[in-house]
């Protein structure tokens, strides 16, 4: 009796298991859907139909208010052929090469000196961690004072080697290269960081096991340290070269982009275009080839790493 | 004695380093202790007065309600930031769903974007809704651009949950919101403080949606309200760097204080322990 029970139940799960499946694909999307949904709101408001607008708003001559005219490539076509444009990539590429060839390295050093065998080391990190925390107005207002052609450190600090008063900020030549210090001065220590976490990582036995072979620090350093680091180089790269196509804020607030657009960059000219000259529809083609030229970065950038894994250069 | 010898070059090192990165610090302390006849005296002199009549001046001045500004929006931001991206970290790291890894890498490249592609129409967007030179303006963009590396952070971090305890909770008849509220958020609070100390510092400094969104002196932020105090201070060099330390001030106390997890807060996703 209570066998052919069980038997009937089993018998009518299975006629009612397609309806159910679907029933239950149903609630799980309705879930997954419930989950994501304020975060894909907000993004979409405020990420993607900003982005899209932007390209839309790049066909146009328009000054922000009420209708432009459509004009298609127009501001495109001008932007190649506007000096101010190239001259503002040509700085972009400054602040990348900068970030990775002079930030990148000078964080590893630091971040090796802390592990160095002397005294007082975690008074000298939290120190050195310092810039990294304060507000880039703050340090782009600290700096500009810092670099004033009378009253400034730096100056009062080269003349005591017998060099002459120098206008940093409104030289062209010196204006592009003072930023890039500060640059330097700031974010080092963010690369200190991913270093340091880095270098700790390294198993131990593998110093033990080269000092037994006679090795001598240096030999240490570039047989076992740097090519284990050599994915957070990776990583440190990537990070640098991002972020400094984005960079605006220590250019706005040390030079403006000056003098005479020599410390230009697209982000302060497409701002100055968009909100001071009030040429959206350009400002938007400057705004747009920024993003294009992130997208081509980070491509670029991912199918390398792809490969790279591929190969199994490392881990 | 040679070991000793050998060290010195090392820390030559590090007390250059030590110049380099605390140095522009001390100056800016130390001259907002002076009155601007001790700054214009002696402008280098470290220490040489302990005034705190500056600090009371720039407060007077507005200061204080940049500060409010300020904490009230990274406040109400960070906060909705966690919420949101931990709601959403959820099935992206712990369900399997076909759209799975395209809504994933959608909120992900959002880190690779520049914010001046979104500049302008987020400018209009706010203008329509009303919200422009408030600073409710900048609550949207803040949590937007937030989202991509709190997803990030979130989703590495559930990952690692082991699976059999939501399966447990499901024999207990828990559905997925009970499980996320009752099993994941708890053990989530790691990765949390990562997201609020990572979002707050960068929303506590972000300036250029600020500088968009935001004219009146009243509603700015205190990165926006330092920069327009160039302008009255441009000769009280000693009352600008009370400014300039007052604002650095409160995020550097809580490195003082919780050095670990800020270093380790700041460096977001990109140190994996």
């Amino acid at each position: 009796m209570e066998t052919t029970e069980v038997k009937v139940t089993n018998t009518r799960s299975i006629v009612n298991v397609a309806s159910r499946t679907k029933q239950n694909k149903f609630k799980s999307a309705l879930t997954i859907g419930l989950f994501v949904a304020p975060a894909l709101i907000v993004y979409s408001i405020y990420v993607i139909y900003p982005i899209l607008t932007t390209l839309m708003y790049s066909f146009y001559d328009w000054d922000g208010m009420g209708a432009g005219v459509f004009i298609g490539l127009q501001n495109y076509i001008d932007l190649f052929k506007d000096a101010i444009f190239w001259k503002a990539l040509t700085n972009n590429t400054w602040v990348v090469l900068t970030s990775v060839f002079v930030q990148i390295p000078l964080g590893l050093i630091m971040a090796l000196m802390l592990f160095a065998p002397i005294k007082g080391i975690r008074f000298f990190s939290s120190i050195y961690f310092f810039p990294f925390l304060m507000s880039t107005v703050a340090i782009g207002m600290l700096w500009v004072l810092m670099f004033d052609p009378i009253n400034g450190m730096i100056n009062q600090f080269i003349n005591l080697f017998g060099f002459e008063n120098v206008a940093w900020l409104s030289q062209t030549n010196t204006a592009l290269f003072a930023v890039l210090l500060v640059i330097v001065w700031q974010f080092a220590p963010f690369y200190m960081i991913l270093f340091k976490a880095a270098i700790v990582g390294i198993p131990e036995d593998l110093y033990e096991a080269a000092e037994i072979d006679g090795a001598n620090p240096l030999t240490k350093f570039f047989r076992i340290t740097l090519p284990l680091l050599m994915p957070t180089i990776v990583s440190s790269s990537i990070l640098a070269i991002v972020g400094s196509l984005k960079a605006f804020d220590i250019f706005y607030i040390m030079t403006g982009g000056g003098p005479n657009h020599g410390t230009e960059l697209l982000g302060t000219y497409m701002f100055k275009q968009a909100f001071i000259n009030f040429n959206m529809g350009y400002a938007s083609a400057i705004a747009f080839v920024m993003f294009i030229v992130a997208l081509f970065v980070t491509i670029i950038i991912q199918v390398m790493d792809y490969y790279r894994k591929k190969r199994g250069a490392y881990v | 004695m040679t070991i000793g010898f050998k060290k010195i070059p090392l820390y030559v090192v590090a007390v250059l380093l030590l110049v380099f990165t605390g140095f522009p610090f001390l100056y800016m302390i130390s001259t907002s202790l002076k009155t601007q006849g001790q700054f214009f005296e002696k402008p280098f002199a470290l220490f040489s007065s302990f005034n705190l009549e500056n600090f009371q001046t720039v407060f007077e001045m507005g200061l204080s309600r940049y500060f409010i500004n300020s904490i009230l929006v990274s406040t109400v931001a960070v906060f909705a930031v966690m919420i949101i991206a931990a709601l959403a970290s959820y099935p992206l790291s712990r369900m399997k769903f076909k759209l799975n890894k395209l809504l994933f890498l959608l909120f992900i490249s959002g880190m690779m974007l520049p914010i001046h592609a979104t500049l302008i129409p987020i400018f209009k967007l706010s203008q329509s809704m009303g919200v422009l030179d408030t600073i409710w303006a900048l609550l949207g963009p803040y949590i937007a651009f937030s989202l991509p590396i709190s997803i990030f952070i979130l989703t590495q971090f559930m990952q690692e949950i082991p699976k059999s305890l939501e399966e447990a909770a499901k024999i207990d008849g828990c559905n997925h919101f009970q499980i996320f509220w009752r099993v994941i958020l708890p053990m989530l609070t790691p990765a949390l403080m990562t997201v609020l100390i990572y979002n707050f510092i960068h929303l506590w400094n972000e300036f250029i949606f600020a500088l968009v969104l935001i004219s009146s002196p009243e509603n700015m932020t205190l990165p926006l309200g330092l920069q327009d105090f160039k302008g009255e201070f441009s000769v009280n060099i000693p009352g600008l760097m009370a400014a300039l330390t007052l604002a650095s001030l409160p995020i550097l106390v809580v490195y003082l204080f919780s050095q670990e997890k800020v270093v380790k807060g700041l460096a977001g996703g990109a140190v994996k322990e």
